[in-house]
């Protein structure tokens, strides 16, 4: 009851000062250098980059997380290789995301990785979107594979094996009976991943720059911003919390009530995925 | 229909009456020879079908074939053949092997990784450990104990089976004179004719499980093997589904597995009961329920154990 209660008032105080605080205009206005809640613009760019950041994650995460929650459920050997991935996912599961973040810098600042983030002088910066969706990616991974693979487990023995008994193939029944079945935890799967992933803070504010506006590099327009640095919701509200570099809280209380009720309609899209899907009995 | 063909059609041509159902007095007095007092009551009740089975042809021969899931020995050297014409009825208790021994016939048992075959099982006098697994099984397919349609519509349920592996080609236009046939057989399509595109698993237990009868079916096997398929129904759609396997049985062989002794009596030309892993008697089902010649036979199917 008390945790009950305690939930209720976080969210209800974080709605009640957030509808206090959002403004249409905040949605279109980029941030902007300033001393006061007027002169300090709105979060365009932390939005968009929240976007960003979810969709290259996930391009890297679904299909990887689809793949191995495939193969650990319906394939599986050698053994020892699955129980090595499964453990690998799991400790992948365990790990705090700031680990992730410093194994980035290290990593995208390798000369080979070089195209994927700004270049000074030869010294390699190895902060860009590219960098921070890679690395996003393996915090939304576990989800997907658990998700997926429970999903399909679910799925009754004797289905697969009306599949084979009319000559069909392991992939064939994967394609075109399992997976269709297992779509509400696919789907529930990949939300979830969602949802870690625009609410991560550390990977953004390490791997991402946490810059106040898409800041670019190099000359192509999409590639440039994606090369570049910027930040997203979560850096967003960190910076302008008082206790942040820009401190101002009501842009806080504004960007956050907007990542609350986007992770909120994600936990209810999973709700609805989970509760539709027939069952065998 | 290009690629939706059927393969060529094994099947030779058959003769024969069509089933029928009839009442006790119509019924050919069945002859027992010495233990008539062994027989079970039911011996007398009313058949699914009753005077000259339709002509019977060898499909199958099961050749001194043993199974073993590791150590542990299933089926023990067990020979007999299966016709198209005829109704078999595997019988037996609990793990006494009818079911490995079923499913060793599509060869799904390979799909059990400990499991161990000897023996040999001829399809058409083919060795089927020589047929691609996949090929085999679209010639001896099978249904299952529980209903299990495909999570799509009752059209696609059928569809794939027509369609090549993962593929959606060709389209629903091509197929639907192919579908309709299958559902027709398994006498599924006056129910839902009207609507195709119905999610199958919306379907009641005994339409799902004809429907999974029809999915069996549009392959074109020569071998249907079913795996207790009524025991999860209830008596009216038993009945249906008796009455079609009868019907089914000129243009396919039939293997069921069946706990229900009552259902083996109504429905088979032939039974087999299985004990321990061996086969204990094989023989047609007036003389293996009315008098059986080995007493293990005859102390089950009157209810001694099992």
């Amino acid at each position: 009851m008390l945790f009950l209660a305690v939930t209720a008032a976080i969210v209800l105080y974080m709605m009640v000062q957030g509808i206090r605080y959002v403004r249409p205009e905040l949605f279109v206005t980029p941030p902007a250098q300033g001393a006061s809640e007027a002169a300090s613009g709105g979060f365009l760019d932390p939005l968009l980059g929240t976007v960003i950041v979810a969709l290259m994650a996930m391009a890297i995460a679904f299909p990887l997380g689809l793949a191995i929650g495939v193969w650990l459920s319906e394939y599986g050997n050698p053994g020892w290789l699955a129980r090595l991935t499964e453990s690998t996912v799991e400790m992948l599961a365990g790990s705090p995301s700031i680990v992730f973040a410093l194994f980035g810098t290290l990593l995208f600042e390798q000369g080979a990785l070089s195209f994927l983030s700004r270049t000074n002088d030869g010294v390699v910066y190895g902060r860009s979107f590219f960098a921070a969706a890679a690395m996003l990616s393996l915090i939304a991974l576990p989800l997907i594979v658990a998700n997926v693979r429970e999903g399909l487990q679910a799925i009754p023995g004797h289905v697969r094996e009306a599949s084979y008994a009319v000559g069909k193939t392991r992939i064939a029944t994967t394609r075109r009976v399992l997976l269709p079945a297992a779509r509400p935890s696919v789907v529930t799967g990949a939300m979830l991943g969602v949802g870690r992933i625009i609410g991560d803070t550390a990977i953004i504010v390490i791997l991402l720059g946490a810059t106040l506006r898409f800041n670019g590099a190099g000359e192509l327009p999409l590639l440039s911003t994606l090369k570049g640095t910027g930040s997203t919701l979560t850096t967003f509200v960190y910076q302008n919390a008082p206790t942040g570099e820009i401190n101002q809280p009501e842009k806080a209380f504004a960007a956050g009530f907007v990542l609350l009720s986007m992770v909120l309609a994600l936990n209810f899209a999973v709700d609805v995925a989970a509760r539709r899907g027939r069952r065998w009995r | 229909m290009s690629t939706a063909t059927p393969p060529p059609v094994r099947r030779l041509p058959l003769t024969g009456t069509d089933a029928r159902v009839v009442s006790p007095a119509e019924q050919q007095t069945v002859v027992l020879p010495g233990g008539a007092g062994a027989a079970p009551s039911f011996v007398s009740a009313p058949r699914r079908k009753v005077g000259a089975s339709p002509l019977a042809i060898d499909r199958m021969q099961v050749d001194r074939l043993s199974i073993a899931y590791g150590s542990k020995l299933a089926v023990r050297e067990v020979s007999l053949p299966i016709r198209q014409g005829e109704v078999l009825a595997l019988i037996g208790p609990s793990g006494c092997g009818k079911t490995t021994l079923l499913r060793s016939l599509n060869r799904l048992t390979e799909l059990t990784k400990t499991a161990s075959m000897k023996g040999r099982v001829l399809l058409d006098d083919e060795d089927i450990a020589t047929l691609e697994p996949t090929a085999l099984r679209r010639r001896v397919t099978m249904v299952f104990q529980q209903p299990n349609p495909f999570p799509m519509s009752v059209f696609d349920n059928v569809a794939y089976v027509l369609r090549e592996q993962a593929s959606r080609r060709p389209r629903k236009a091509a197929l639907q004179g192919a579908v309709r046939s299958a559902l027709e057989r398994a006498g599924l399509y006056d129910e839902v004719a009207g609507d195709l595109a119905h999610p199958a698993l919306r379907l009641s237990g005994g339409q799902q499980q004809r429907l999974c009868i029809a999915r069996a079916l549009a392959a074109d096997p020569e071998v249907l093997l079913l795996d207790e398929p009524c025991s999860a129904l209830d008596p009216a759609s038993t009945q249906v589904i008796e009455e079609l396997i009868v019907a089914l049985r000129e243009q396919v062989a039939i293997v069921i597995v069946t706990h229900n002794l009552q259902q083996a009596y109504r429905i088979a030309d032939r039974v087999a009961f299985m004990y321990l892993g061996e086969l204990v008697e094989y023989g047609p089902a007036e003389q293996v329920f009315g008098s059986p010649r080995e007493a293990r036979t005859r102390e089950y199917v009157s209810g001694g154990f099992g």
